[in-house]
């Protein structure tokens, strides 16, 4: 019955049309996307198969083929994200499964440690193993006596990327083995399985999907990044850097955009198998029904060899963080052991517009991005609309671009009228908004969809349009995700530096485009300071940007006396 | 405790006679699988009118459509042909929010965020503008339902059955042309979500408001309705009061839905003013109230008979066996093989009736009064 159907969608279109608010939001986002997220790649990949003569080529592509050196390139770049992946993951479950399923002491100083990473800007894991195993390093020049040890290459990237990544892999991790039903274990030991054969046949498979996204996602992360390959990758060279020096150094727009292409592949790639093929795959069901707690395992033999693990790793964290600290109160690493204080004066008296440039941004972008994260959120889950499919499509694809092509993008796609906006604070903001929203919107869309849809429903019935619906019932239920959206934009957007080295100007430069002048610089003191200075904010923002939405968002229970 | 909601309350007259008649009109519902691409008809085809305050419960099988029926109503699902009527107005372009139709949820759907005052004035805040009246009218329905005191707490602090009162309150207190329930004693236990519906019962009267109540729960749908409405496969398989639908079931499926019966294979022979004759196993029995059905000579036949009236005892009828017995304290339930087929046979009142055990040999009486006739093939 084709007509039938065929009356349906237009019933469906002609509800639509009476709400003139939501069409014009569900107009407002996709016309964003389109110039903040589509035009950019599409001007990536105009330039990437273009001449400078704006003809049609695959020159560009050929010339990276039949140069040895970009093939290495490429695949240091894959075995640099191969090696990250596979370590950053086995960390990761380490601690995730020390965590959810042991009686270790101090969870919560673990969790902690392992948000560290997330939230601290970049480059500061590449300075402290510059200040622990570079020329002046105190393990290897210090303690071992090295003289001419190279810290610069992929074995320190390796490293610097799996401190850096394995949080993602650990939150992964957490949420798939503390969903995996208790029971289904404890059946297993009932039916007599040792703790190891529980471990291989229930445990490990039931989070197989869990692994595997957690190696596509810190796979991803190590292609992406921009900033610790830049300062301590050293002759190795990787896809992100390259395709910079081609733009910046060697201004080859075009072979530039087609190094960031052949970046773009392998990271949408991976994206694509994570949220669509490893998704599906998943065994675990959240009921939302609580289920029996959990029994933490207490056999010694199980529990002390995984807690040594991970206060080993842990220590190995704190103590790159303590010599960044360190860092920043030394005269001078290596030579002056002094405490002194003259790093941060100088930086202050330096850099210090970058600094609340970058906080201005960030704070700005914060609630843009976390607003519409959760209104994508809404709209794709909720509502029914031509596109709705592709919004979602298209709005968590900014997480799988490389900043690298976003940058690019930006550039070529902002420099003229009537978008001008290269150079502008503008153009930062939008960077950022569009970059970090997805947070928000998984996040978003994972509390909507534990939400019972009645509620809404009750919500219409009782006459709320979908705008007061989304006020007064959503808003306020999507606190938390909101909150998580708007501080993880906001961390983003300071730490960010892949897509911001294309962006920033003499008006508008940022903190983290002054760590890495200070790096480049071999200003290390200089830069370790800058980045505790970087830290601190972060962390006072975070406080006060809880506590705005806890006073803004908080129920108002107005008493009423009958 | 709650027995006594909304009787002797003059703050009655506040919710008033807005109520008006619902009309379906050959509702079609089509879904289409989003994998397969496969069409799925879950309401076919149907016409019901319900009538201005009356109460009709959709009753039937999981699946059966009574669900997609009531969310086409309340304007959640757009039904693929047809048309709705509330009151004279055709509503199939009329958003849910501007149906003046008020619903009561399963899960109750409170809103977690807000207190139990704010949830029920929640609808009113959104209709009208004048605050005194919204106060007025939040503060009667409190009352009426029972949650005085508990105004200011939030949902999670309140026990199902208030949680029910309250979603009962924030539905009513709008004054809605219909009010929809979908299996909204479901979540409650036995004991209170009996006495829930006959205060659900006594309000729905008292306010006089036309109702459509979804249960799969068949007491619970004798117990409230005016009329019921029978589902299959998403068809009407029957309408009618309780009484009618358990005494006169239309078909084998109602007659085993709403209730127990025993069917016993029959060849239809001819009909006469004082009933039908029909053929048992070779024996010839005349059925006085056989039902409405019209058959052909020779036809198949099922007569069809409640447990309640077949009566066990030593001297007359059929010979047979018991091969189970339940003990079910205010009755019985006996299997009683009587060779051509099992029946199920209840007696009441086991203290006082007697008991009979397992292997015991009884005679079989049916009230001939009781049975009905039936088509024996399923459509």
């Amino acid at each position: 019955m084709p007509n039938q159907k065929i009356k349906t969608k237009k019933g469906e279109m002609i509800r639509l049309l009476q709400q003139p608010f939501l069409l014009l939001t569900i107009f407002l986002i996709f016309l964003s996307l389109i110039i903040f997220i589509l035009l950019p790649i599409f001007n990536v990949l105009k330039l990437a198969f273009t001449d400078k003569a704006d003809v049609p080529t695959l020159g560009n592509l050929l010339k990276i083929l039949n140069s040895k050196g970009y093939i290495k390139t490429f695949f240091n770049s894959m075995k640099l994200g191969a090696a990250v992946a596979a370590g950053s993951t086995l960390i990761g479950y380490l601690f995730a499964y020390t965590v959810t399923r042991t009686s270790i002491k101090f969870k919560g100083f673990f969790r902690g440690l392992a948000t560290l990473p997330i939230i601290s800007p970049p480059f500061v894991l590449s300075l402290s193993i510059i200040f622990l195993f570079g020329r002046q390093g105190i393990i290897t020049s210090g303690l071992l006596g090295f003289k001419n040890f190279n810290v610069y290459g992929m074995h320190s990237l390796v490293i610097v990327q799996i401190l850096s990544n394995f949080p993602i892999a650990f939150l992964t991790l957490t949420g798939i083995l503390g969903a995996i039903d208790p029971s289904v274990e404890d059946a297993a030991y009932n039916m007599g399985a040792s703790r190891g054969r529980i471990f291989r046949t229930i445990t490990l498979p039931l989070s197989a999907p869990g692994i595997v996204s957690a190696l596509l996602l810190t796979f991803i992360q190590s292609l992406e990044d921009f900033a610790n390959p830049a300062v301590i990758g050293g002759n190795f060279s990787t896809l992100a850097v390259e395709a910079y020096r081609l733009v910046t150094g060697m201004n080859d727009m075009h072979g530039g955009s087609m190094m960031a292409i052949v970046l773009l592949l392998p990271t949408v790639c991976a994206f694509l198998l994570q949220k669509y093929w490893v998704r599906n795959k998943s065994f675990v069901t959240v009921t939302g029904k609580p289920t029996q707690a959990r029994k933490e395992l207490r056999e010694r033999h199980i529990v002390y060899p995984l807690t040594i693990l991970c206060y080993l790793i842990a220590a190995c964290i704190i103590m790159f963080y303590g010599t960044v600290l360190a860092g920043a109160f030394i005269k001078t690493w290596g030579y002056n052991w002094n405490i002194s204080l003259d790093h941060f004066k100088y930086v202050m008296s330096l850099k210090v517009s970058d600094l609340t440039n970058s906080v201005q941004l960030a704070l700005l972008s914060a609630p843009i991005g976390g607003l519409l994260g959760i209104g994508i959120a809404y709209l794709t889950t909720r509502k029914r609309f031509p596109g709705r499919r592709a919004m979602e499509l298209i709005s968590m694809l900014s997480f799988a671009i490389p900043g690298t092509v976003l940058g690019i993008g930006y550039v070529f796609s902002f420099n003229q009228k009537p978008l001008l906006l290269t150079g502008t604070a503008i153009i930062l903001v939008a960077a950022f908004t569009f970059r970090n929203m997805p947070v928000a919107i998984e996040s978003g869309s994972t509390t909507l969809m534990q939400i019972d849809r009645s509620i809404e429903e009750a919500s219409t019935i009782l006459g709320a349009d979908d705008g007061i619906t989304f006020r007064r019932i959503i808003l306020p239920m999507l606190k938390q995700p909101f909150f998580s959206g708007m501080v993880f934009a906001f961390v983003r957007a300071m730490t960010a530096v892949s897509t911001v080295i294309f962006l920033v100007s003499p008006k508008w430069s940022l903190a983290t485009t002054t760590v890495y002048s200070l790096f480049d610089g071999s200003k290390y003191g200089d830069a370790a300071a800058y980045v505790l200075l970087m830290i601190t904010i972060i962390f006072v923002v975070m406080i006060l940007l809880k506590l705005a939405v806890h006073i803004i968002l908080a129920p108002r229970i107005k008493k009423h006396n009958i | 405790m709650a027995n006594n909601i909304i009787r002797n309350q003059t703050d009655m007259q506040m919710f008033s006679g807005k109520s008006s008649e619902v009309k379906l009109q050959k509702i079609t519902k089509i879904f289409q699988d989003h994998s397969t691409r496969d069409d799925f008809t879950a309401v076919n085809n149907i016409d019901l009118t319900i009538a201005d305050g009356e109460l009709v419960t959709l009753l039937g099988p999981s699946g059966c459509g009574k669900t997609t029926t009531l969310r086409m109503i309340s304007g959640f699902e757009l039904p693929s042909s047809g048309a709705i009527y509330i009151g004279d107005t055709d509503v199939a372009n009329v958003p849910p929010n501007k149906r003046d139709i008020s619903m009561v949820f399963q899960s109750y759907a409170l809103f977690p965020h807000m207190t139990i005052w704010d949830n029920i004035a929640y609808g009113l805040k959104i209709k009208i503008k004048n605050k005194t009246q919204i106060e007025k009218q939040v503060k009667a329905v409190i009352e009426m339902m029972q949650l005085k005191g508990l105004q200011d707490r939030f949902p999670n602090q309140l026990s199902g059955g208030q949680q029910q009162r309250v979603a009962l309150a924030r539905a009513i207190v709008i004054e809605p042309k219909v009010l929809l329930f979908d299996e909204p004693l479901s979540n409650l236990d036995a004991k209170l979500r009996e006495m829930m519906r006959d205060d659900l019962r006594a309000l729905q009267k008292r306010l006089n408001i036309t109702s459509l109540y979804v249960t799969h729960d068949q007491s619970e749908a004798m117990a409230i309705s005016d009329r019921i409405v029978i589902m299959k496969d998403g068809n009407l398989a029957q309408i009618g009061t309780p009484q009618e639908i358990y005494e006169f079931p239309d078909s084998k499926f109602v007659a085993n839905f709403i209730g127990k019966a025993n069917f016993i294979p029959a060849i239809y022979k001819c009909s006469g003013p004082n009933g039908m004759m029909v053929s048992v196993e070779g024996r010839q029995l005349l059925v006085e109230n056989p039902g409405g059905h019209t058959y052909q000579n020779e036809d198949r036949v099922a007569l069809t008979i409640r447990p309640e009236s077949i009566y066990l005892d030593e001297d007359e009828g059929l010979p047979g066996t018991i091969t189970r017995s339940t003990y079910l304290g205010t009755k019985i339930e006996y299997e009683v093989d009587i060779k051509s087929t099992v029946l199920t046979v209840e007696t009441a009142d086991p203290q006082r009736t007697k008991v009979y055990y397992e292997g015991d040999q009884v005679m079989v009486r049916l009230d001939t009064q009781c049975i009905r006739v039936l088509p024996e093939d399923e459509k």
